[in-house]
């Protein structure tokens, strides 16, 4: 239980006001001047660079299980990978992975 | 086609974005049971939604309180979680950097994982968009987003510790996350970036304060720039 309400109101103004500095950084700093072409390069990378690495701890040591690897969620990550890379489709991966996660817990 | 002025640019985005709140939907729910269960009030629960808008920062930053860590550490570990959406400002430069200063700080609001995934996409589809409709677009985009998440927030909040753990909603957010990346693996430097970000981050989930994830996303960028150049140079010798 978090019980100490002006460290928590201290964490939640200085957090809002940190990430909106972090997302205006680029956009409100360099408005109006273009980039490199080597940095446009780099940039075409940040969503395949950033997210891949956020969820495979997350996948590989599991929060739900105090962080001992799970074959059920394993399996669950793999079947939406392979759903979303065949089928284009957000939802379809996330109905595919949490349909597979349920029937592995279930069968198990 | 649509997206040929800004009025049909925002409602193509609403529709890219539409699918998204399925996905945001339960995690914002969740983000409300887990801060109601940590002991935030619905007034402290809904001011942290709203003005963080970053699930996983909050996610973070509650976890962190709960273990009693000092501030400074629940600050920096949460927003270095946050870091990969100044890679995302950067990336939306080229694309939304000459519009007023308002419209810069109102997108920069809204710049979530999944308005960032598809308004790139999408960008990156139709080089030829102006840039009125690439805001319009973006707009479009958060809209079914953004207020979705503060509702499910407040329903989590509020309907709160009655969710059993056997429906394993713990896992709806690396779901999320490999549901995003997974269209974006189209080509051979994507690929290889996405591999490089997994094992860096896996081999550096040991540094302090999340760095690991910000090193692999560095190292994975540079793979995809330098496979990208690798594969241009081949082609033109081919050719």
């Amino acid at each position: 239980m978090i019980s100490d309400k002006t460290t928590l109101w201290i964490v939640i103004i200085l957090l809002a006001a940190g990430t909106f500095a972090i997302r205006y950084s680029f956009l409100g700093l360099l408005g109006r001047r273009s980039l490199p072409e080597w940095a446009l390069r780099h940039l075409r990378y940040v969503g395949v660079a950033v997210l891949p690495g956020l969820v495979a701890p997350l996948v590989v040591w599991p929060a739900a299980t105090g962080g001992t690897p799970d074959a059920a969620r394993m399996a669950a990550a793999l079947v939406a990978l392979a759903v979303g890379m065949w089928r284009r489709s957000v939802i379809a991966s996330v109905i595919a992975g949490m349909g597979m996660l349920y029937a592995v817990e279930y069968l198990s | 086609m649509s997206g040929s002025n800004p009025k049909s640019a925002y409602w193509a985005g609403f529709r890219s974005g539409s699918p998204f709140v399925l996905v945001v939907g339960p995690f914002a729910l969740l983000f409300g049971v887990v801060a109601t269960n940590a002991g935030l009030d619905l007034v402290e629960t809904m001011t942290m939604t709203v003005l963080v808008i970053a699930g996983a920062s909050q996610f973070t930053a509650l976890s962190l309180m709960q273990e009693h860590a000092p501030t400074f550490i629940v600050l920096a570990t949460a927003l270095a979680v946050n870091l990969r959406l100044a890679m995302y400002s950067a990336a939306m430069v080229p694309h939304l950097g000459r519009a007023p200063r308002w419209l810069r700080m109102l997108t920069a609001y809204l710049l979530l994982d999944q308005v960032f995934a598809v308004a790139i996409t999408r960008y990156e589809e139709r080089p030829d968009m102006s840039m009125g409709e690439k805001i319009a677009y973006f707009l479009g985009a958060a809209s079914p987003i953004v207020p979705l998440w503060y509702l499910f927030s407040w329903v989590g909040a509020v309907a709160g510790k009655a969710i059993p753990p056997q429906y394993a909603l713990d896992f709806a957010v690396p779901i999320t996350f490999i549901a995003l990346v997974a269209p974006m693996l189209r080509s051979l430097p994507h690929v290889a970036a996405a591999l490089v970000s997994v094992i860096a981050a896996l081999a550096l989930a040991g540094l302090p304060f999340d760095m690991g994830l910000i090193v692999a996303a560095l190292l994975a960028m540079m793979t995809g720039a330098q496979v990208e150049r690798l594969i241009a140079r081949r082609s033109r010798g081919d050719a």
